[in-house]
């Protein structure tokens, strides 16, 4: 208030009638908690769109450049064609799947450490009726929202590009998020059980998501490696979204049971980090 | 009927008992002050009376509910300043008021011209399309406090609310402070400041190593655990342990701390009159009231601040 302003200004401050009783703000906030945080997160992320958005469009230009038309032109000429496709065609869903999964490695790790350590971001819903679980929760769907953008446009550009040849390709959207989901939510977890700098951030960069790009048949099928080396692709979320994705955008041929497989290991690896996040989300704000 | 009511309240972290069996109650409308050092346990007691920190034992209730078992709905009345600013740096000053008032499920429509009118409140009109990283350490506390207000909450609580701020930033906190509570708001207030505790409140603790030491306002606790004045003498570092055997009888009681030796008093000047006639001349000497200061000094043999 200014220097002319009067109590009864600052008494509707305090009480202007406007608010609801306390027990209806709790239920709302019981309610609709985990959706105020992704509101927040979006908002916050309003600040990098143009950037975001940017990186969205030329990452999948790149990838399809390179190895789709380079890289793509080669194999063809070489072997005629992988999986019954042109190499572009086997390639650019993997690549949609993993460029996506990339993108949770800067996601779900360092936010989660400034969240509880750097600038304490969580600590202040938590003082409001939100709980942190609805926090943990809030945290991923942000980021999950972002993913349905980034798996649209990479999308889009498949089809441009003539590399997603089925009306079912825009199923691999959905897809690429779940991939996201199943290895964000347990990054997520392990990111905010971590009490100092983060340097294992570094790490998980290094040797899971690199060699999930790698190995998880990306740029060959699974079955061209030794069998010592297939082990990789089989707990890695990345094959199972991959060859999901597949199925969606050229009618890759798998059979059922395997099919159902990938979407019981993605769902039950989402889940479960779902589940173990807001654990430790509950017990490392409330100590 | 009390606002807040802790019995036997109880945090105990492995082998420490950072809160130890306190007991207080907060009426409605009064400024109520825990006193103490740092690590005394008072963040610990605020926190679990938002249920953001879950008790080892004893009850609390806020306006008669647990908040260990109705964490939402108990922090719904309430408005927290945490010690440590925890504002979202990435939005802008006015943002950050509407985004934290979404947790409370409360409507766009009543945020947008409630955060103008918080922003005048903290006198950070002309700043609100600032992004937060932009603004002072003053700033962002008024900012802060303008946030824990956002869902017009009966009870305010207030973790340390000027530490590390200048001292007319310090003044201008408290102005604010003080008008909510004319207007009725509820104040619980940490701080290890015995001048802010002196401002701000009508009733206190004084808590140290998780215990109540002693309970009143600060007239009464002054008068009971003080005297009335206080003779500071100085004679430099190494000599004032020395003099301790020449001036103990003056004054009811004394003190010795490493930089200088307190007389107390109920008449100032007539002591250092009795100093002087001894032939002992001090650096510097100094008569003032007696402060919660030594209230603290008193109880625990410790100063407030290390």
């Amino acid at each position: 208030m200014t220097e002319g302003s009067t109590i009864a200004d600052l008494g509707r401050l305090a009480a202007s009638g406007r608010v609801p009783p306390p027990e209806v703000m709790a239920r709302r906030a019981r309610r609709w908690g985990w959706w105020f945080f992704v509101e927040a997160w979006l908002l916050g992320a309003k600040a990098w769109a143009v950037s975001i958005l940017l990186y969205m469009v030329v990452t999948p230009l790149l990838y399809l450049t390179a190895l789709g038309l380079g890289l793509g032109t080669l194999v063809d000429r070489g072997a005629g064609s992988v999986d019954g496709v042109p190499y572009l065609v086997f390639v650019g869903p993997a690549l949609l799947v993993s460029t996506v999964v990339m993108s949770v490695g800067g996601e779900l790790t360092y936010p989660v450490m400034a969240g509880f350590k750097w600038q304490r971001l969580y600590y202040g819903p938590h003082a409001t009726p939100a709980t942190p679980e609805q926090i943990a929760v809030g945290q991923l769907l942000g980021v999950m929202i972002r993913f349905v953008v980034q798996a649209g446009i990479f999308w889009l550009l498949l089809v441009l590009f003539d590399a997603a040849p089925s009306g079912w390709s825009w199923l691999s959207v959905p897809v690429a998020v779940l991939t996201a989901a199943a290895f964000g939510a347990p990054l997520q977890a392990f990111a905010a059980s971590l009490e100092d700098e983060g340097y294992q951030f570094a790490f998980v960069q290094r040797f899971i998501i690199m060699p999930m790009f790698l190995f998880a048949g990306t740029f060959f099928p699974l079955s061209v490696m030794p069998v010592t080396l297939q082990w990789i692709g089989w707990v890695s979320p990345v094959w199972h979204g991959t060859q999901l994705a597949r199925q969606a955008t050229y009618g890759a041929a798998e059979p059922l049971w395997l099919t159902a497989v990938h979407v019981v290991v993605l769902a039950a690896m989402a889940l479960g980090g779902i589940l173990v996040g807001r654990r430790i989300y509950a017990r490392r704000l409330g100590s | 009927m009390p606002v807040i009511v802790a019995r036997d309240l109880t945090k105990v972290y492995g082998d420490n008992r950072a809160v130890d069996g306190i007991d207080f109650e907060i009426a409605r409308g009064e400024s109520f002050g825990l006193l103490g050092p740092n690590g005394a346990g008072k963040s610990t007691t605020m926190r679990m009376i938002g249920g953001t920190l879950q008790r080892t034992g004893g009850s609390m209730l806020v306006a008669g509910l647990d908040p260990a078992e109705r964490g939402p709905e108990v922090r719904a009345h309430l408005g927290v300043v945490p010690q440590q600013d925890n504002l979202d740096e990435e939005l802008s000053v006015r943002d950050n008021l509407i985004m934290y008032g979404r947790y409370f499920g409360l409507p766009y429509s009543y945020l947008r011209a409630k955060a103008d009118e918080l922003l005048e409140f903290a006198q950070l009109t002309d700043r609100g399309k600032a992004k937060v990283g932009s603004l002072s350490g003053g700033m962002k506390r008024r900012l802060t406090i303008a946030r824990s207000l956002v869902n017009e909450p009966k009870v305010l609580l207030l973790d340390e609310p000027t530490t590390g701020l200048d001292p007319q930033a310090r003044h201008v906190l408290w102005d604010r402070l003080f008008r909510l509570k004319e207007v009725g708001v509820t104040l619980v207030v940490t701080t290890h400041f015995m001048d802010e505790a002196e401002q701000l409140c009508d009733r206190l603790v004084v808590i140290d190593r998780g215990r109540i030491m002693a309970e009143g306002t600060p007239r009464q606790l002054i008068r009971q655990h003080s005297t009335r004045e206080v003779l500071e003498l100085r004679f430099g570092a190494d000599r004032n342990a020395a003099v301790v055997a020449q001036v103990e009888d003056i004054g009811s009681r004394i003190e010795v701390l490493p930089d200088r030796v307190l007389i107390y008093t109920d008449d100032g000047e007539g002591a250092l009159e009795a100093v002087t006639t001894r032939g002992l001349s001090p650096v510097t000497s100094l008569v003032r009231r007696s402060s919660l200061e030594d209230v603290f000094l008193r109880l625990t043999g410790r100063s407030l601040i290390d």
